[in-house]
């Protein structure tokens, strides 16, 4: 059996499974039903200062696609809105009665220094094992210089990140935005700030949808919509990337990342930690189904690393990291051609379609006057959009057909900046 | 109700909440939520295979992406374009071997897309809003006689009216719609098909004039002589006989005839069906009235086939069905006898058949009876000569029904045929409406050249 247990940053937790600062960890009710169902840990709802923010009613809009009801999922709710006592005292009370689990508490206060001091003392006071700055939330509080505005100015980040390292022994994880041009500039302004960890990816600036009856955005509030956060399986790919990106960054050797976006199976955390988070985090996807999805994130995961040979986390995490490249490194003598395995085929003609129409004009439609789907391997590039395309599983294979050389784009003759041999 | 040896014939034997009951929608319509769950099942296809096997040739991939994007009008327009009988095609056509046979979903999870089902969600909220589609084309001063007003004499004539053409349609029976309206099971089409005739003509420009029979008060040399062109809808009129003695017994039937009777009955309590009834047919009228018997609550009922299922002409779906509903198939039996007590029908003999090693049918001389109180007769319907043909011109005949070329012309100038009468591929609605949109095209383009 696999040992699932993770040290981030000298935060313990029986598995790298939290969930992420949101609504499932407004309170004591919600988070003791996550311990229960087996969760590692938990981000508390965003504390702020008092008097607490209210919220709107309609607050989530979700993208559903091709029958998947959330494919992504934007909300325009506001931190807690609970009294800071409140939370305090119930955080406190979780901590007491589930110890061996991860308590880390988000906060957003204004961004001044006497603030964080001010929170800072009375977080520590509960027995919480880390703080998150929540530099992300694109909405509302942005407007109020908050979330995301501080987020996109790494000298703010910097900034703030060093006053709570000052003002609290705690470790600092630091939550980024996504709505910036280059993560990577407020993840360096956290690490010169001292923050010990980096999480990402709060949610994307969006709007959802827009009802045409109401000629207004979803989700509406009596008739006005605004624009809200974007998280669920539709960002996965993004937040992948911005991990990656954070990982393997020169100016931030080491940086522990806390993974988070469209999590919602053990392979989507398996695929973060491979980028190199040291623990993930979930929300939609908890929100979609209950807390119980942590039950197959643990087994599966376990399962999965047994089957690799991987002991503990340690073995497996960032170690996808070397292989994320730039472009011109990529190998172009590297070719491969799709096979489509006539046994499996339908025959319902989308590869051919798709690459007749959009591509390369390399799969036949027909064949002695019979529905056929054959890859012309002259015409065929290796572009994989047809094995995607294709409703059958494994109909389509791409297979390797060079002869194992290399040459990147670095010395390739049509590169005017190649490096001269 | 007491049992009795001969000639159990009643009405009533079930309640009317249980006739209500067994003659409601046997495939209830699709609501939102489940269409668009099936609609996401279809792949889509390029050069759909769906398509290829639908004899109007329904872009049916098209239709289904258009029910996922709530664009029903898009949806209807699409099915009602290719087949103006789209609406009851969805509840009648024996899809498992046209479209839905086709569907590449066939293959690994041997469930095809529901297409008849997403059909008719696509099509019954323009029947039931009444929603015209279409328009009548300007009025070209053409003047188009129909003859039948089946699925083929009226999809024929809404082409043409689309057109601007005047049509004028000549029909035998009280009402339109042909076998839609008389020969097909109550519970598939419950209350649609006047519904659906009724939207057809809406269109404006066709005239409907009933009682009008060729060979009895028509003349087909009249009509040639009257409008630019006749199109000949006439179906099969005619029913083929057993060739045995005693099929004027009291209680022998022709099983359309018992079928058109059904569907004309508001109150089918008062409909009387024979406690044992025998169906002696393979074909979808054996099997609708094989399972209407059962279902209007004969106690036993057995559909004798001479030959084995794969040879019936009911699809695998519709004999399971009947199977499902109570009926007792019997295969490889011919019948031999008519039994009788003075004229009123007791049963039925059959012998046992087989067939021999060249894969003739013969008998094998084993002999069995069914007792009966009602037999219905379904074996096969046929054109009926006299009024079809020889009806004052003369129309050249192919293996018995009208012979018509590619363009479904007749042997008669500015005659054109299509459906039933002519055959060719399948006896099925969609086919005559597809001849009668092919033979509409025809007769436009013909038209249209004269002066």
């Amino acid at each position: 059996m696999a040992d699932l247990s993770c040290n981030f940053v000298g935060i313990k937790s029986p598995n790298p499974f939290w969930l992420a600062s949101a609504p499932p960890t407004d309170k004591y009710y919600n988070v003791v039903r996550a311990f229960e169902a087996g969760w590692g840990g938990v981000v508390w709802k965003t504390l702020g200062l008092d008097p607490h923010v209210v919220n709107v009613s309609s607050r989530y809009g979700a993208v559903q696609w091709n029958g998947q009801r959330i494919a992504g999922l934007n909300n325009i709710e506001l931190i807690t809105d609970r009294p800071l006592a409140v939370n305090l005292a119930e955080i406190r009370q979780v901590k007491r009665e589930w110890p061996d689990r991860a308590m880390i508490v988000s906060l957003m206060v204004p961004c001044d220094e006497e603030s964080w001091k001010y929170i800072l003392p009375m977080v520590e006071d509960t027995g919480a094992d880390a703080v998150e700055l929540n530099f992300g939330c694109p909405h509302g509080m942005s407007e109020r210089g908050m979330g995301s505005a501080v987020g996109q100015v790494p000298e703010y980040v910097e900034m703030v990140a060093r006053w709570v390292k000052q003002h609290s022994r705690l470790p600092c994880i630091v939550k980024l935005t996504p709505n910036i041009s280059d993560i990577r500039s407020s993840a360096r302004g956290a690490f010169r700030g001292g923050a010990d960890a980096v999480s990402l990816i709060n949610t994307i600036n969006s709007i959802t949808s827009v009802d045409l009856d109401l000629m207004a955005p979803t989700p509406t509030v009596d008739g006005k919509g605004t624009h809200g956060g974007y998280c669920g399986p539709a960002v996965k790919p993004i937040a992948l990337s911005m991990v990656s990106e954070i990982a393997r960054d020169k100016e931030t050797p080491g940086i522990p990342i806390s993974g988070i976006g469209g999590i919602g199976t053990w392979r989507d955390a398996a695929e973060f930690m491979a980028l190199g988070a040291g623990s993930v985090q979930v929300c939609t996807a908890a929100m979609h189904y209950g807390f119980r999805i942590v039950e197959d994130m643990i087994s599966g995961l376990s399962s999965w690393m047994d089957q690799k040979g991987y002991a503990r986390l340690d073995d497996f995490v960032g170690k996808a990291v070397p292989n994320v490249t730039d472009w011109k490194f990529l190998n172009l003598k590297y070719d491969i051609k799709a096979l489509i395995n006539q046994d499996l085929c339908i025959k319902c003609g989308l590869c051919h379609i798709a690459c007749e129409d959009t591509a390369h004009q390399a799969i036949t439609a027909s064949k002695n006057g019979q529905r056929y789907f054959e890859v012309i391997d002259d015409e065929c590039v290796g572009c994989n959009l047809c094995m995607h395309v294709c409703p059958v599983d494994q109909c389509i294979t791409m297979t390797r057909v060079d002869d194992g050389e290399f040459g990147d784009w670095t010395t390739h003759p049509n590169n005017p900046m190649r490096a001269v041999v | 109700m007491a049992r009795k040896q001969l000639a159990d014939v009643a009405a009533g034997r079930l309640s009317v909440q249980q006739l209500d009951k067994n003659y409601s929608d046997v495939a209830p319509p699709l609501d939102r939520q489940r269409a668009l769950i099936e609609a996401q099942r279809c792949h889509y296809c390029y050069d759909a295979p769906c398509t290829t096997a639908c004899p109007t040739g329904i872009d049916i991939a098209s239709f289904i992406r258009s029910i996922t994007t709530d664009n029903l009008r898009g949806a209807a327009e699409t099915i009602l374009d290719a087949n103006i009988f789209g609406g009851i095609c969805a509840r009648v056509c024996p899809t498992e071997i046209l479209c839905e046979g086709a569907c590449v979903r066939n293959g690994p999870e041997e469930k095809p897309v529901e297409i008849s089902a997403l059909q008719r969600y696509a099509t019954d909220w323009v029947f039931d809003d009444d929603v015209q589609l279409f328009e009548r084309g300007q009025r070209t001063g053409k003047r188009i006689a129909v003859v039948g007003a089946g699925p083929a004499g009226l999809a024929c004539a809404h082409a043409l009216a689309r057109q601007g053409h005047d049509v004028v349609v000549f029909e035998a029976r009280e009402k339109s719609g042909g076998l839609n309206e008389y020969g097909i099971a109550a519970y598939k089409v419950p209350g649609f098909a006047e519904r659906e005739v009724e939207w057809l003509l809406s269109i404006g420009g066709i005239e409907i004039r009933h009682g009008q029979t060729l060979g009895h008060n028509l003349r087909l040399d009249e009509l040639r002589g009257e409008y630019h062109a006749v199109f000949l809808g006439v179906g099969l009129a005619a029913v083929n006989a057993l060739g045995l003695a005693g099929e004027s017994f009291t209680g022998v039937r022709n099983a359309v005839d018992f079928i058109a009777e059904l569907r004309q009955t508001a109150d089918l309590s008062t409909l009387p069906i024979g406690r044992r009834v025998v169906v002696i047919g393979g074909g979808n009228t054996a099997i609708d009235a094989a399972v209407q018997s059962k279902k209007l609550g004969a106690e036993s009922v057995t559909l004798v086939y001479r030959r084995g299922p794969e040879s019936m002409s009911a699809t695998v779906v519709e004999q399971a069905f009947a199977q499902t509903e109570g009926v007792h198939v019997v295969h490889f039996a011919q019948p031999r006898r008519l039994l009788d007590e003075q004229g009123t029908v007791s049963g039925v003999e059959f012998e046992h058949t087989a067939l021999d090693a060249a894969g003739k049918l013969v008998g094998s001389g084993e002999y069995f009876s069914l007792a009966a109180d009602t037999v219905l007769k379904a074996i096969g319907q046929v054109l009926l000569v006299e009024g079809a043909v020889k009806a004052g011109d003369q129309l050249a005949l192919n293996q018995g029904r009208i012979r018509v070329d590619e363009h479904f012309a007749t042997s008669l100038p500015g005659v054109w045929a299509g459906g039933d009468c002519v055959g060719g591929k399948v006896d099925l609605t969609v086919q005559a409406v597809e001849d009668g949109k092919r033979a509409a095209r025809a007769i436009h383009a013909a038209i249209s050249k004269q002066a």
